[in-house]
Order: structure tokens, then C-alpha cells, then sequence
């Protein structure tokens, strides 16, 4: 059973450097930000397989928090391709 | 008995989970275009990550005894951003200007934003 959890480790990890491939050779920005998002969510998956093979709970705390910073991460980036800033700030209160 | 039906089950999952997020590696290399990529990276990465968190839930609920609601937070969460977060970055990407592939059929998008700027201009 363990050595089944190794295998599946070694997908995800093969699947990540294909992610990286993607980061590093992307065209435009908005590919890179698209492999960044589908790394962290590779990674989100990876962190539950080692929680397993650790025989741990302490590690799915990490699951939500990741997947939160994953998130925020994606919608900032695509805020600031759009509109060229991410806090808009109000410089003339009327 | 029922250890064998559990691990079976905790094994289908996480192997539908690994083949979903290597169709994700094979689609973000092999396919043409950001939006193209885009719909490979948020719809199957997310279904894959979901059916591996469903199969880490069992496993801990199953084998170890410990109901962890986390992780089934976790899948929800994941379930309802991974999909926003792939439709926020393909409109991104098209309002910076990313030019779509040449075979592509159809841009329902293109009218709309040439309506947009006339709006814009006239103001």
C-alpha cells in the first residue's frame, strides 16, 4: 500500500515538471500565471499524498491555506494584467 | 474483509485523481493557445485534486479512524475557485491583448469589446 502512494507521489511530481516546463518556456505572461495556478494546485494534492506516507494529521491545515493563497494569487495577477493595478486607491475624494 | 473493500476504494479515487492531473500536464504542454490551456489547467486539475482529497479523506476516515472536515472544506473551496479562477485569467488574457490561435473558429468576444471602445470614445 505504501509503495502505491510513492508511485502516485512520483505522477504528481512528473506532471509538476511539466507545469514547470510550461512556466518557464510560456509565451505570454497570462501562461505562466496559468502554470503557476495548476502548480499550487499540484501541490495542494502532493501535500495530501505526504500526510498520508507521514502518517500525520498536522499537514491538512496547510491543504485549505494553500489553496486560499492559490487563489488570491491568480485573481491578483489577472487584475493586473487587466487593469494595470491591483488596490485602487481613490486620490481624489470628492 | 472490510479493510480490502476500503483500501480499494481509497485506491480507485486517488488513481482517478493522478490520471486527471497528468491529462492536465499533457493538455498544458501539447495544446495551442492560453485560453485552450486555460480550460486544460482549471477544469481537470481541479477534478483531480478534488477525487485525491476525496481519497486522502477516506483514507483518514477509513484506515486511521479520524473524521477530518478540513479536507472536505478544502474540496469545497477548491470546487467552487479553481473554475473562477481559470474563466478571471482567460478574460485577462484576452483584454491584454493575447492573440488567440489561428485555427481557432470562433471569437464571440471580438463585437462587444469594438462596441465597448466606440462607447468609450464617444464619452
Amino acid at each position: 500500500m505504501m509503495i502505491f502512494f510513492w508511485v502516485v507521489l512520483l505522477m504528481i511530481s512528473f506532471s509538476m515538471v511539466a507545469f514547470i516546463y510550461r512556466l518557464i518556456k510560456g509565451p505570454s505572461v497570462p501562461d505562466r500565471v496559468v502554470a503557476l495556478d495548476a502548480l499550487g494546485v499540484a501541490l495542494i494534492s502532493m501535500i495530501g499524498i505526504i500526510s498520508i506516507l507521514a502518517d500525520t494529521i498536522f499537514f491538512l491545515d496547510i491543504i485549505l491555506l494553500l489553496s486560499i493563497l492559490a487563489f488570491i494569487g491568480t485573481v491578483a495577477f489577472s487584475k493586473f494584467l487587466e487593469k494595470g493595478e491591483i488596490i485602487q486607491r481613490d486620490n481624489n475624494p470628492s | 474483509m472490510i479493510t480490502i473493500l476500503a483500501n480499494l476504494l481509497i485506491v480507485t479515487t486517488i488513481v482517478f485523481g493522478v490520471i486527471f492531473t497528468l491529462v492536465t500536464a499533457i493538455g498544458l504542454i501539447r495544446l495551442p493557445d492560453v485560453y485552450t490551456r486555460t480550460h486544460a489547467a482549471s477544469k481537470s486539475a481541479t477534478l483531480g485534486v478534488m477525487f485525491i482529497l476525496l481519497g486522502v479523506f477516506l483514507h483518514f476516515w477509513w484506515i486511521e479512524g479520524h473524521v477530518n472536515t478540513r479536507i472536505l472544506l478544502g474540496i469545497i473551496f477548491l470546487f467552487i475557485t479553481g473554475p473562477i479562477g481559470g474563466h478571471v485569467m482567460g478574460r485577462a488574457a484576452y483584454i491584454s491583448g493575447v492573440k488567440m490561435w489561428d485555427k481557432s473558429v470562433k471569437d464571440e468576444l471580438a463585437p462587444v469589446m469594438i462596441e465597448r471602445k466606440k462607447q468609450r470614445q464617444q464619452q
